[in-house]
């Protein structure tokens, strides 16, 4: 090097300042690579499942069933759960509830597409008045979720009675798998609304569904998948049985009073309801859908995904075994 | 020797070094080919790779950990990546070279004086890093490879420079290669080249995001250049070919030399020295980059990543983008790619190429699969594309994996996509032609395409029998076009439901049929009988359809394929189908 570099001499003060400056961003940078070195690469693997729906049934109080018979949702829904011994016998002081609705299109009640909002209403005030901290009505709809809790007036009959609405969020969703499914795996379902509660009810219409044939209880379960859902439409009744086995609700309200006959689930016309005035309630959500699917004129054995869930153990397609209490 | 000598020698090296990597990144048996060549070596001696991808995906990818080596020599010594090591820069600096040639000393001082707009690189810089740091909602982006200098370098040498040099040459590749969007990827590059003309080291002055990133680095470097006495005779020799633009007669900017030493060099007074002190004539030791700068450029930069989510090409990571084999889940390969180009270069059927500018800048440059292009589809067996990237957002699989034999035979075949017949186009289906290309070529076992056989009535095709005699019948109607029905495919069906019998048809003249044997006895004057065509119609096995693109590679379709592959049922999806 130059012969004159002396003269560009450093203080030895600022000569050590800067060697361990340097120093310490050479110590810095190692430990970033040594911390993070990656000698594996990354695995390519889909998401994860990090949650799973917990049970919610009460296994000490039975199999139940009650099938009431009118006009009026709020009266019919009261007598049903009369007959089980009172709501108090399911909804306990403190308990925290979630409504599950099925809120799937953005059309209003007379149409009968969607759970009516009388009943929601009623629903989440029964709940209170058993002591309930909290009741929560949720539903990830295939319109526009907005739109869907507005029209179907399920967002008025909640805020009115005192429950809480969960509208869809991306940041809601997380991925699950179901035990002993092959379908649902890793899949993303709405579980935010889910998350520290202690029951659960699944409250829905009977309806006409081309692909499955009806639309009751157990495929209620389907507005809690999020992702690309539509895939799930290929192996229908598998997917409904899975859903079954994913959640075991406290108890299912499945809601005869209009039964839509044809051109479901969305329907569209009063001329596809027919007053079927029966109200249903029952601790087995496959003996709901198995009575429930009588409303249409089917039976059980139309309908494959009630015998597959009553197969894997998810409950009875023999209601009678029950002994509903009719009124 | 000469330090400026010795740089020269390591600047060729480098770039011999960068040129051999790329030629061997091709597929064949010659010597030179792929085979163990470190060829992503230069790609991971960038530190902007590693840092990139460290903040999008809190790791650093094998190889990738040589970056810690330039960041290191950087702390040390300063910028010596820029003025000795990196390709892009040596390239740049013979380009400048040979448009200062015939400059005056005082225009040549003009050109390579230090200039505001400098700080542009520390902007993307930061812009870039922040995009990749912050996710706010969605996932990050890594955008770097816009701009990052060596995979720009690689892209513009694997798309373009090689494969112009290979069409005359022919030697790396026997059919010329084809690279969609060539004109924007060679544009951009020519740009980068020819604004060394009126500026030397244009781009390594204003764009570079690495140098940038060395030009923090630097600024503790022990040694530094500077001179050593504040009263020189100001003769200005030493920026005359200063190839950073740091003013080294003036206050020396630290974080923008790049050591090519040429001031050391050209000094008469020997008063520019590389030392530890500091320069007699004053230093400015960071980057010209307010607090101001910092703030607008890391907003710039998160805002910018907020637009992505916003566009369907990467809104909920989803994608119709048919990616490499091996690709990682859409929105995790979009942390990880950066724009290289080296699984195109490698692919040996060409079908991997750039996305163009539809795809949104996200995407932009990333490899996508265009099969009516190219020598073939996907191969079966390769598995090279993976094994070059330099990030693992291809993953560098296994033949085992990818076939999903052996341990991987649960998982099942890694499919990239699938395919779709289309009734409308596909010739037995909509034109009642044989041909069934895209069945004979699958190469999945058991075939993923399978034949439905049926035999349609050809136009005109029911006539009467006027005479049956020997191996040939005269029939009736308008007059047949000699030999159209002599290809094999064809058939005379004669009689009702469960009597309905076929015979094949040897040739035809313009009212007669032959069968080359013995007529059947069935024919008699006065029959009523059917010239019906033999169809083999193919159909998906979806079951079985990796996506490999060969049957839409070979259909015979040319406006639109009619068999298409789409991003559906791809095994790095959510979205399956089968």
């Amino acid at each position: 090097m130059n012969s004159e570099q002396s003269e560009k001499q450093i203080s030895r003060r600022k000569f050590i300042s800067r060697v361990t400056k340097a120093g310490v961003s050479i110590a810095v940078a190692g430990g970033l690579g040594y911390t993070f070195y990656d000698s594996v690469g990354p695995s390519g693997a889909l998401t994860k499942s990090v949650v799973s729906v917990p049970d919610f049934s009460m296994a000490e109080l039975g199999k139940k069933m009650a099938v009431a018979r009118g006009e009026d949702r709020q009266e019919t829904l009261e007598k049903a759960f009369g007959a089980l011994g009172g709501i108090e016998n399911f909804i306990k002081k403190g308990d925290r509830v979630l409504l599950k609705v099925n809120a799937a299109f953005a059309s209003p009640p007379i149409l009968s597409a969607t759970t009516n909002p009388d009943l929601v209403a009623r629903c989440i005030e029964l709940c209170l008045k058993a002591g309930a901290a909290s009741v929560s009505v949720t539903d990830n709809p295939i319109n526009d979720p907005a739109a869907c809790f507005k029209l179907t007036g399920i967002e008025a009959a909640t805020a009115s009675s005192g429950g809480k609405l969960f509208l869809p969020r991306d940041s809601y969703f997380k991925p699950t798998t179901v035990p002993g499914g092959s379908l649902i795996t890793n899949w993303p379902i709405l579980f935010e609304p889910l998350e520290g509660i202690t029951k659960l009810i699944g409250i829905s219409p009977v309806k006409d569904h081309e692909r499955s044939g009806a639309s009751m209880s157990m495929k209620n379960w389907y507005g809690l998948l999020g992702g690309h859902r539509n895939i799930f439409h290929q192996d229908i009744h598998n997917t409904i049985k899975e859903l079954a086995m994913m959640v075991r609700p406290t108890l299912v309200v499945l809601d005869g009073t209009t039964a839509m006959m044809t051109n479901g689930p969305t329907g569209g016309a009063l001329s596809d309801l027919k007053n079927t005035n029966t109200m249903i309630v029952s601790t087995d959500q496959v003996a709901a859908d198995a009575f429930g699917c009588t409303l249409l004129g089917k039976t059980a054995a139309d309908l494959p995904y009630i015998t597959k869930a009553a197969a894997a153990g998810v409950g009875t397609s023999d209601y009678e075994s029950l002994k509903p209490i009719m009124l | 020797m000469k330090i400026v000598t010795v740089r020269r020698i390591s600047q060729v090296f480098f770039f011999c070094l960068f040129v051999w990597f790329c030629i061997v990144s091709s597929f064949g048996t010659k010597w030179f080919q792929l085979r163990g060549w470190p060829a992503d070596l230069i790609l991971q001696l960038d530190p902007l790779v590693a840092v990139g991808t460290l903040l999008t995906t809190h790791t650093i990818y094998k190889g990738l950990l040589w970056g810690l080596a330039t960041i290191i020599l950087t702390i040390i010594f300063g910028r010596v990546f820029c003025g000795w090591i990196c390709p892009f820069g040596a390239f740049h600096q013979f380009i400048g070279w040979l448009g200062s040639r015939r400059r005056k000393l005082k225009e040549r001082i003009a050109a390579n004086r230090y200039r505001k707009a400098a700080v542009l690189k520390y902007f993307f810089l930061v812009a870039f890093l922040a995009a990749a740091l912050i996710p706010l909602g969605s996932k990050t982006v890594l955008l770097t490879g816009l701009l990052d200098p060596i995979p720009f370098f690689h892209r513009s040498f694997n798309l373009i420079v090689l494969p112009i040099a290979d069409r005359f040459t022919g030697v790396l590749s026997v059919a010329p290669r084809v690279y969609d969007g060539a004109f924007l990827v060679g544009g951009v590059f020519l740009a980068a080249v020819f604004m060394n003309l009126l500026i030397p080291r244009f781009y390594c002055r204003f764009l570079c995001p690495t140098g940038a990133l060395l030009g923090f680095l630097g600024r503790f470097a022990i040694w530094r250049i500077g001179k050593n006495l504040a009263a020189c005779s100001n003769c200005m020799q030493c920026e005359k070919s200063c190839e950073g633009a740091c003013s080294p007669a003036r206050e020396i900017r630290i974080s923008e030399c790049v050591l090519c030493f040429n001031c050391y060099d050209q000094c008469r007074e020997n008063v520019m020295v590389y030392a530890t002190g500091e320069s007699k004539g004053g230093e400015i030791a960071l980057p010209d980059m307010t607090r101001r700068g910092l703030i607008v450029s890391s907003v710039s930069g998160l805002l910018a990543a907020q637009l992505f989510p916003l566009a369907s090409t990467t809104a909920a990571g989803s994608t119709t983008l048919i990616r490499p084999p091996g690709s990682l889940p859409e929105a995790e390969f979009l942390q990880r790619c950066i724009k290289c180009g080296q699984c195109m270069r490698i692919c040996p059927t060409n079908i991997i190429v750039p996305s163009g500018l539809f795809d949104g800048i996200e995407n932009l440059w990333t490899p996508v699969l265009n099969f009516t292009d190219g020598t073939s589809g996907c191969q079966l067996n390769c598995t090279a594309c993976g094994h070059v990237c330099p990030t693992s957002a291809v993953r560098p699989i296994s033949l085992t994996e990818k076939l999903g034999v052996d341990a991987f035979a649960d998982k099942g075949p890694i499919r990239i996509g699938s395919a779709y017949v289309d009734r409308t186009r596909c010739l037995p289906w909509a034109m009642k032609k044989p041909c069934i290309v895209c069945q004979e070529n699958c190469p999945v076992t058991p075939k993923a395409i399978f034949v439905t056989e049926t035999f349609e009535t050809v136009r005109s095709g029911e006539r009467e029998i006027r005479s049956a005699l020997g191996s040939d019948i005269q029939v009736s109607g308008p007059s047949m076009v000699q030999g159209q029905y002599g290809t094999g495919d064809f058939y005379v069906a004669v009689g009702e439901g469960e009597l309905e019998t076929r015979h094949r048809i040897f040739s035809n003249g313009e009212n007669s049929i032959s069968f080359g044997t013995e007529t059947a006895a069935e024919f008699h004057q006065g029959n009523t009988v059917k010239i019906q065509v033999r169809l083999l119609q193919p159909n998906i096995d979806l079951s079985r359809c990796i996506g490999c693109g060969t049957c839409m590679h070979e259909c015979p379709l040319g406006g639109r394929r009619g068999v298409r592959v789409t991003s559906d049922n791809e095994s790095r999806s959510m979205k399956k189908i089968a």
